[in-house]
């Protein structure tokens, strides 16, 4: 069968040969245009003047657009409407795009584009954490706030209390290929799109409205990105409206690709955080209570910020059990790119300043991390760990979930029952085979030995909560098709962007007819095929899309089973579909020969399917209810050594459990794993984004901002699934969501790092992020200080 | 433009028609449509165009998006696509990087193929090192190392070796030395007699050695760049001469070449190199050009000036020498006379004491925070002699003159740093920016030398030496 098997990506024969087909590689018409935005150079200003004759008068311009020049609506926001294509008389970020050169070549375009005389009256720009809350410049009227229990009081009694301050850079996406699109213009005024886009949908709803079109006149096609991350799930909107309006103009096929120091400066990225936290606890470092302060740094516009920081606020506890929990959430409007959606979705943030707590408390009581870590975790349920499935929404009113046992569940901040907890058999497993007790005691001795370079190691758990906090963008659609000679065409609303998305739900479609993977034809996604589908976002691809498939694949299964029954005059029970073959009663058939038959007998080998994931209730105001499904879990053992003179810093070897379910394709769940990882660990290390006081992103390409390279990577990198993992809900094939939660793991890297500066004196490190070599050593000389 | 011919994916091409600030990679995918080569970042830092390039002296890899079309006269040229066979055939790291799951979303997976199948041709294992130059977002490396290390003992495909047997004057007849016609602004000389005669002519040209740095001001500055000479055609630049008195390296010496030499002499110079960029960059970067561009926050300088080395200066047939140092005047101005180039760069033989510190964010392929050099003799206890030059700590690359003379006779011992550690302050005052802020250089830069001290005391200060 299919399903479960290590297979490789669907495209990994196309992808070494060169064959993949990008936007940027897809043949266009005879002449087509290339686009490219001028660009603010102030962070916050009124446009008194914009003199354009130059630009216009560049050699190979076609034509040059300001929003003056758009047909209908001049807006890319996914969200509320915030967000013009072409700035309109002022500007909020330095790289906000204000007009559109249409050239005959990319270079040429981008040359032009600097030809602009842009005057601009200053105004005062609102660019850090600090001025924002000094300005009082936010998005909503106030801080939200969850709360569960009393944690000032709490805190007030508990035996002993920490209190202290985390900074969390942002993350540039850095998905290797950047951001494009091409729209070639159709007859009567339709448009034709392709998008390196995680939401096509969202491409055609934007442009049908810029060009003032319903939506049935825009066709979106994306067959694979090069990397997202997050990063393609609104921040293509652009690109796509703009190749569209020009489109329109010109009536030639627009293409538009942004040049790498260009899409660092224009687009959003991770959201950087401030998150100040008091906890109060016993002498063992079990939390009583706990207060944290999250300070989001939004950007200019709204885009995902209100989620994202939600779910921050829904992953403050990570996998603690906190009895008494006060979450309060500033979501902060500045004059910057506007933050968007990054693999974790403000999880991580979350998770790091809870991380941070367990740190801070094992060095107030001279313990292991690890120790308060497991005595804080959430109880593991009793029994098989089955008992879940897919329930009716859970009672949001304010009262503990019974158990069966009577006994009152554990539940997070938000009021959830946490029913599916893995971590403590799962810890236990990572602690034996990393052998972290030992190797904790030859790093004491290591450090006691080596007076410049000394070694940290760190455990740190991930549980994160799965399904879109909106609770309407939890569906999914599919279309397959039997064609007579019983080859099947698959498609559903999910975007391929390397995840191996596509592979998995092949897999799906496969095990359902029983035949070769071969005989399954992955096609690109289009919203001419899938209508109104959701972001490939939160982690949900395989599971929405997966189980869309599946209703499709079994709805055709079913009616071929239904004919065949006939045919044979038995029951459709006795019809099997195994190794390419189908069974009736004593006959047998190839799959062929089957679809065949059925089209004969005018049978339709055709079918949608459509799947919601069942059982979430979410008020997000209020803070309580199930806004997820499941959780899927992880854990990590980093181990790193920092040199006390410079700060320089390294991990030498990581050992990763994860829980993936009982996977879809270990193979590709593995890929995810190891490179989330290294991602989340980049985030937290080397990759610094930098603003001048101007308001200017100093960090805008390869050179400045720096990913992990092969040599970061763990020297010594154990990665495995976790061998027991089963989704105690019904989701398909009772696999696990797996795309963000292993970026998480990266936080091992960064509690390691506090580990190794801990060593050096006898004060807390608070070492921040990304832990650069700077502010390693930096934590070092505070250490040493006290 | 002359014609410029070279060998694409075992074919024989000629080119005349082209700007000559036109990049491979453009060239590739908009004239060639071979749509494979990809650009991620169009300035050399995550090798997503990487290209082999094979002429008499072996295959390398290359980036083609800052590299300009006639860089590649007279070489063969093979890309992703021409890394499979004719028929089709998968190379060997092809194929294990489909085993080995290698790609998710595919867009850096033709940069780091090409990259495998150079190393795989050359023998190479270093993977760390021969990969530095490809960066990938979501793999986070491992799959690519253990496909790289499963390829290794796989044999070279004949269409691979048969660029590396090509032998340059029976394919490509007569392609060297195009002497550039009066007046024309664009010169190929063949030799640095040719270059000299025709840049006195043409002061306001553009040289282009290795085109890693100016390759960014045509694809990031988009700057055009007229007249301009490259000089890959000036062969006699290329040596590296050593005798009983010094190691004379001639300007247009690789990176590459330079790490081969300094690997004899001096060790910790040749893993600056290493670290300065990654194999790609190192392959087109030249020594000369790394001084004339006057950077400072070049590796290449502060570890020569800690060296004592002299420069060599060339002016139609008038030549200069100097100490490298008296050569960078203050930030962007160097003490070079309109028409004048830098013909060679000198090491004096001496006892290898030079540890080089490169800080940055990431080891490989960034460019430093701070670059530290430091050569100190010790004789009896008693310091001798010191040269110390940093990069990343004033607007040149500069020497620590007060801390070199408040060291030198002093005994040497931790005691006698820290007396020299009052000196930092009057050799520099760095600023802040996105690498490190001032205070951060200051103190690390003070640090560094007590590095060396531990280090020439028996004592490890390296992470990258710790091993797991």
């Amino acid at each position: 069968m299919s399903v479960a098997s290590p297979l490789p990506h669907d495209a990994a024969a196309l992808h070494v040969t060169g064959q993949a087909r990008y936007v940027d590689d897809i043949p266009v018409p005879a002449g087509a245009l290339h686009l490219a935005f001028g660009m603010s150079t102030s962070a916050r200003a009124a446009i008194t003047g914009m003199d354009l004759s130059a630009v216009r008068a560049a050699p190979g311009v076609v034509a040059v657009l300001t929003a003056a020049d758009l047909p209908a609506a001049n807006d890319v926001s996914p969200s509320i409407h915030d967000e013009p294509l072409l700035a309109t008389g002022e500007v909020f970020y330095h790289g906000q795009p204000l007009f559109l050169v249409v050239a005959e070549s990319h270079l040429a375009a981008r040359k032009a584009a600097r030809l602009a005389q842009v005057a601009y009256d200053e105004r005062p720009a609102v660019l850090s954490i600090d001025d924002a809350l000094a300005a009082d410049s936010r998005f909503e009227e106030g801080p939200r706030l969850f709360e569960k229990g009393d944690a000032a009081t709490a805190i007030r009694n508990a035996a002993h209390v920490v209190e202290g301050k985390i900074e969390i850079g942002g993350q540039e996406h850095f998905y290797l290929e950047g951001q494009a699109a091409l729209a070639l213009p159709q007859e009567g005024g339709d448009m034709v799109v392709h998008s390196s886009t995680q939401h096509p949908s969202e491409i055609q709803h934007k442009v049908a409205d810029a060009l003032g079109l319903p939506m049935n006149a825009v066709r979106v096609e994306t067959r694979r990105m090069g990397g997202g991350f997050g990063g393609k799930e609104s921040q293509g909107n652009a690109l796509a409206v703009a190749c569209a309006v020009a489109a329109r103009a010109t009536g030639c096929a627009c293409k538009m690709r942004y040049d790498r120091d260009d899409d660092m400066t224009i687009t959003g990225k991770r959201h950087d955080f401030r998150i100040t936290y008091r906890a109060g606890f016993d002498g063992e470092g079990r939390i009583a209570g706990v207060a944290f302060v999250q300070y989001a740094r939004c950007g200019w516009a709204q885009d995902l910020s209100l989620p994202v920081a939600d779910r921050a606020v829904l992953h403050a506890d990570n996998a603690y059990h906190l009895p008494n929990a006060r979450i309060e959430s500033h979501r902060l409007k500045t004059h910057t790119q506007s933050a968007t959606a990054f693999r974790g979705f403000g999880g991580p943030q979350g998770m790091v300043g809870i991380e941070r707590v367990m740190d801070h408390i094992a060095h107030h009581l001279g313990l292991d991390p690890l120790e308060v870590r497991v005595r804080n975790f959430y109880a593991e349920v009793s029994g098989d760990g089955l008992a879940g499935g897919a329930s009716a929404p859970r009672d949001p009113a304010d009262r503990p979930p019974e158990s069966i046992s009577g006994k009152a569940k554990q539940t997070t901040p938000y009021h959830m029952a946490v029913e599916d907890f893995v971590l403590h058999a799962m810890t236990e497993a990572l602690l034996e085979s990393s052998d972290y007790r030992a190797r904790r005691a030859a790093v004491a001795e290591w450090n006691a030995a080596n007076p410049v370079l000394k070694r940290g190691i760190a455990l740190t758990p991930v549980k994160f909560g799965i399904s879109f906090t909106l609770t309407h963008l939890n569906q999914a659609g599919a279309l397959v098709h039997v064609y007579q000679d019983g080859s099947i065409h698959m498609n559903h609303g999910g975007t391929e962007m390397g995840q191996g998305l596509f592979q998995k739900v092949a897999q799906v479609a496969a095990a359902s007819f029983g035949v070769d993977l071969a005989a399954v034809k992955i096609t690109a996604t289009d919203t001419g095929k899938v209508p109104n589908t959701s972001a490939t976002a939160a982690s949900s691809g395989s599971d929405l899309n997966g189980m869309a498939v599946k209703t499709a694949c079994d709805t055709i299964r079913a009616r071929m089973s239904a004919h065949l029954a006939e045919t044979h005059q038995t029951e459709p029970s006795r019809v099997f579909f195994e190794n390419g073959r189908v069974f009736v009663d004593d006959d047998v058939m190839s799959f062929a020969e089957a679809a065949k038959s059925a089209y004969e007998a005018r049978v339709s080998l055709s079918a949608t399917g459509f799947y919601r994931t069942p059982g979430l209730a979410w008020d997000r105001i209020a803070g309580r209810g199930r806004p997820f499904f499941y959780f899927a879990y992880g854990a990590a053992v980093t181990e790193v050594v920092i040199d006390t003179l410079t700060g320089e810093n390294r991990i030498l070897r990581t050992d990763i459990l994860h829980d993936a379910g009982a996977s879809l394709n270990p193979a590709i769940d593995i890929g995810q794993v190891e490179g989330g990882f290294v991602q989340g660990a980049g985030w937290l290390t080397t990759e610094e984004l930098v603003w001048d006081d101007t308001g200017r992103l100093m960090t805008h390409a390869p050179s400045t901002y720096k990913i992990p390279a092969c040599s970061d990577r763990p020297a010594v990198f154990n990665v495995a699934l976790w061998d027991k993992g089963r989704n105690v809900e019904d989701t398909i094939y009772r696999s696990k969501a797996v795309g963000e939660p292993p970026l998480m793991l990266g936080i091992s890297a960064l509690m390691a790092l506090s580990d190794a500066v801990a060593s050096c004196g006898v004060a807390y490190p608070a070492l921040d992020a990304p832990a650069t070599a700077e502010r390693v050593l930096t934590a070092v000389q505070r250490v040493r200080a006290t | 433009m002359p014609e410029i011919v070279f060998l694409l994916n075992g074919e024989t091409v000629r080119v005349g028609d082209e700007p000559p600030t036109r990049t491979l990679l453009d060239w590739l995918r908009e004239r060639r449509g071979l749509t494979g080569t990809k650009e991620g970042c169009a300035e050399g830092d995550c090798g997503a165009c990487t290209v082999m390039v094979t002429d008499e002296r072996g295959a390398r890899a290359m980036n083609a998006c800052i590299l300009f079309l006639p860089q590649f006269h007279g070489k063969a040229v093979r890309t992703i696509e021409g890394i499979s066979g004719p028929d089709g055939q998968l190379h060997p790291v092809q194929d294990e990087m489909i085993r080995h799951n290698g790609s998710q979303c595919g867009f850096c997976t033709p940069g780091f193929v090409v990259s495998m199948a150079v190393a795989h041709a050359n023998g190479a294992t270093d993977w760390n090192d021969q990969l530095a130059g490809n960066l990938c977002r979501c793999t986070g490396y491992a799959p690519i190392v253990r496909a790289a290390r499963a390829a290794a003992d796989r044999p070279v495909p004949d269409w691979i070796s048969a660029d590396i047997a090509f032998s340059l004057p029976e394919i490509l007849p007569g392609v060297r030395g195009q002497a550039a016609p009066a007046g024309a602004t664009l010169a190929m000389p063949g030799s640095s007699d040719e270059l000299a005669d025709w840049y006195a002519a043409h002061p306001d040209a553009t040289l282009i050695a290795g085109a890693t740095d100016v390759g960014l001001w045509v694809t990031k500055q988009l700057r055009a760049l007229m007249p301009v000479a490259f000089l890959n055609g000036c062969h006699d630049l290329k040596e590296i001469g050593v005798t009983d008195d010094g190691i004379r390296i001639g300007a247009c010496v690789t990176l590459s070449d330079l790490r081969a030499t300094m690997a004899v002499h001096h060790p910790d110079f040749a893993e600056l190199i290493r670290r300065y960029g990654a194999v790609q960059v190192r392959n087109a970067a030249t020594i000369g050009g790394n001084i004339a561009n006057g950077s400072p926050i070049g590796d290449g300088a502060p570890a020569l000036i800690a060296l004592g080395a002299t420069l060599h200066l060339r002016k139609g047939d008038a030549r200069r020498d100097m100490p490298l140092e008296d050569f960078f005047m203050d930030y962007g101005r160097q003490d070079r006379a309109p028409g004048e180039f830098v013909e060679a760069v000198t090491i004096p033989r001496q006892p290898d004491r030079l540890k080089c510190y490169k800080l940055s964010k990431r080891f490989d392929q960034d460019i430093s925070a701070i670059c530290g050099c430091f050569n100190i003799t010790v004789s009896d206890g008693t310091v001798t002699a010191a040269r110390i030059a940093f990069g990343g700590m004033a607007g040149i690359p500069k020497r620590a003159t007060s801390v070199e003379t408040a060291l030198t006779g002093q005994p040497w011992t931790e005691a006698g740093i820290a007396e020299a550690n009052a000196a930092w302050d009057k050799d520099f005052s760095p600023m802040s920016d996105m690498r490190a802020s001032a205070e951060y250089r200051l103190s690390a830069a003070r640090n560094m030398l007590k590095r060396y001290f531990l280090e020439d005391t028996g004592t490890g200060a390296r992470v990258m030496e710790v091993q797991p």
